[in-house]
């Protein structure tokens, strides 16, 4: 391990790469690059192919079919051991019959480093996940917090320029899981190793990521930062997996540039327009829609009625799930210095148009999400 | 005696009545073993002291006849022979019922069940057909014109005789360590750099092991004892010391002499379980969670 070099991650590289187990494609076509000593994460719901992209560049799958570089070189064909890519995995894999010593030494031992060499870089790896002071306690005597860091600096104590992790923190309680994202993104910053990380959980993805890739039924939606997925979404499957969002449907007509919505006998106006023949949805992040009782709106023309389903306090302030006259759920979030409302209580909720992501419809993106 | 008292009282009593729930459970069986283990075997002890008179001759007339001692180190050799064949067959057996799916594995788990209902006297003649000098295996071989094997009456056909009627006490133990290994741990030794090989000999051959080591002891032990298939399958030269024993006490009706075979054999495999023991118990201690 050695911390001072930055730039020591080596770049992926997968091209339509498929893979199909019978006639079930799990991975349909994915390309992705990442870039030397980038945090990637791949975020989706289960099933949607981002653990089965991670196992095809840890050598546990072949693909079907399509070219995966790792540091420039095609690795098709070449078995997991001969990779050299550190994998951490969810269920932390530790050897139950090696002291977490002889776990971390256990990388370097296959790689013939001396004894010596050997105690210097397994006391640096642990001190790196400070858990030097296990070093000779068994797995069994561990919580799995302490064995997911003692599985972390065994995948990292052999200097791989890759290293995967898949759903590492999804066992553990929140409190412990979110102190262990920051340790992940410091050691991320200090070795400067290429991380690409696995998680369903948007928030963990939003926290950690460079940039974000999404999955959907073996195909990537899209892939951008955190803040580009948030506020650029170019599906609506990625509008909905990423935050919060509000989905208006309705009958829509489109002139030469915007689109109005009939949502219920209410009708708002965004100032764009969908190419092509899909159906044209509107996305509204929480944020950017206004909460007001009935009356006081005054001049903006896209207004919506509807009563509060549910209010949510959250401390630095409050959220709102406002049923509309159609029936669906639009949620809001207020600043504290605003006036509460309670359940039941009749709103009017309004957004500027070009505040408006305009999409296209996609059914399954809500059932993937229920 | 204040009211918390009573109620710690009676939460002891309750405590003492589940303790001995359990234990009366297991009386009928505890029954059976002293009556028909535990009380046999104190006679045998009795008579190996005091037949013909009291004292140690029994004992002294044993490890003064080289013949005992020759037939008494030759049945641990066949023993451990029968203990390594057992573990070269069973291991890749019990392996391959962990990988196959469910069809095949109740195919291969019968196939090690079956024998068991058959009586094993007719196991060993059976064998006696294929092994004898006319038999199966040696006609085979003349046909071939490839020569012929001496195995009947030989120590090697004693081995195999007892080795294949031991063998589920191999794959059964092993099988039920193996089904609990983790193979997730075997593809991560991949992921670290193990070759399939040195993934086989650092991670799944020392997970395996209590599996080895159970199945191990208990082929070892019930091989020391073993009476019908060395007598059949055995010559003079293959005789082990159940043979000795029988022929003590129903020919020459030395039930002394007899008696104190049945001891040494007995203090023999205790020595061996206690020298076994904290091999065991340090691998559960290590293997006790993935």
């Amino acid at each position: 391990m050695n911390p001072n070099s930055p730039t020591r991650g080596a770049a992926i590289d997968l091209q339509n790469v498929s893979k199909a187990y019978g006639s079930f494609r799990a991975l349909d076509g994915v390309s992705l690059h990442v870039e030397p000593g980038e945090f990637m994460t791949l975020l989706g719901p289960s099933g949607s192919g981002k653990t089965t992209t991670l196992n095809v560049v840890a050598g546990f799958t072949e693909v079907s079919s399509g070219a995966l570089q790792v540091g420039g070189r095609s690795v098709v064909g070449v078995p997991a051991h001969k990779r050299n890519i550190g994998v951490v995995f969810q269920h932390y894999a530790l050897f139950p019959h090696m002291t977490v010593g002889k776990n971390v030494a256990y990388p370097l031992s296959l790689r013939g480093v001396s004894k010596a060499e050997r105690e210097r870089r397994v006391a640096q790896a642990l001190d790196m996940v400070k858990m030097r002071d296990f070093a000779h306690r068994y797995p069994s005597e561990l919580s799995g917090g302490q064995q997911q860091r003692v599985a972390f600096a065994r995948a990292i104590v052999f200097d791989p320029p890759l290293l995967l992790m898949d759903e590492p923190l999804g066992a553990l309680d929140k409190k412990l899981r979110e102190w262990l994202q920051l340790e992940i993104k410091r050691i991320h910053r200090e070795l400067g190793t290429t991380f690409v990380y696995v998680t369903h959980d948007q928030e963990e993805a939003l926290v950690l990521s460079d940039r974000i890739a999404v999955f959907n039924k073996g195909r990537i939606e899209q892939v951008g930062t955190g803040r580009e997925l948030y506020d650029e979404p170019k599906t609506l499957f990625v509008g909905r997996f990423i935050g919060d969002s509000t989905v208006l449907r309705g009958q829509a007509r489109s002139d030469g540039t915007s689109t109005a919505l009939d949502v219920a006998g209410q009708t708002v106006t965004v100032p764009r327009r969908l190419d092509g023949s899909d159906t044209p949805v509107v996305l509204l992040r929480p944020e950017k829609l206004a909460i007001r009782r009935p009356g006081q709106m005054a001049d903006t023309h896209n207004r919506l009625s509807g009563t509060i389903a549910e209010a949510i306090y959250l401390g630095s302030g409050s959220k709102y799930e406002v049923r509309l006259r159609d029936g669906s759920s639009a949620i809001v979030r207020s600043g504290l210095s605003e006036e509460g409302f309670r359940i039941d209580d009749p709103v009017e909720l309004c957004f500027a148009g070009q505040d408006a992501k305009l999409l296209a419809d996609d059914k399954s993106a809500d059932a993937t999400l229920t | 005696m204040s009211t918390s008292d009573t109620r710690s009282d009676s939460g002891a009593a309750s405590r003492a009545r589940r303790n001995w729930g359990p234990l009366a459970l297991a009386l009928p069986a505890l029954l059976l073993l002293v009556g028909v283990i535990g009380y046999p075997l104190f006679t045998v002890v009795l008579r190996s002291l005091s037949q013909p008179e009291w004292g140690l001759q029994n004992y002294i007339w044993f490890f003064g006849t080289p013949v005992n001692l020759v037939v008494l180190q030759r049945t641990f050799t066949i023993s451990a022979w029968v203990t390594l064949v057992c573990v070269v067959a069973a291991y890749p057996y019990a392996y391959a019922m962990t990988a196959v799916g469910p069809k095949a594995r109740l195919l291969l788990t019968l196939c090690v069940l079956i024998p068991f209902w058959v009586s094993g006297v007719v196991r060993t003649l059976a064998w006696v057909i294929l092994l004898q000098d006319s038999g199966v295996i040696n006609s085979t071989l003349r046909a071939l014109d490839l020569g012929r094997l001496r195995l009947i009456r030989t120590q090697t056909g004693v081995v195999i005789g007892m080795a294949q009627v031991l063998l589920p006490f191999m794959i059964l133990p092993l099988y039920s360590v193996m089904k609990g290994i983790d193979l997730r741990l075997v593809q991560a030794s991949r992921s670290l750099g193990a070759s399939p090989l040195r993934a086989f000999f650092t991670v799944y051959l020392p997970l395996s092991l209590p599996g080895v080591y159970a199945g191990a002891i208990i082929v070892f032990i019930l091989a020391l004892g073993f009476y019908i298939t060395p007598a059949l399958l055995g010559g003079p030269r293959s005789t082990m010391l159940s043979t000795l024993v029988q022929n003590q006490v129903l020919s020459l009706l030395q039930w002394g002499r007899g008696g104190a075979m049945g001891v040494v054999l007995l203090l023999a495999t205790f020595i061996l379980l206690a020298l076994a023991g904290p091999l065991m118990r340090q691998k559960h201690k290590q293997g006790a969670r993935s």
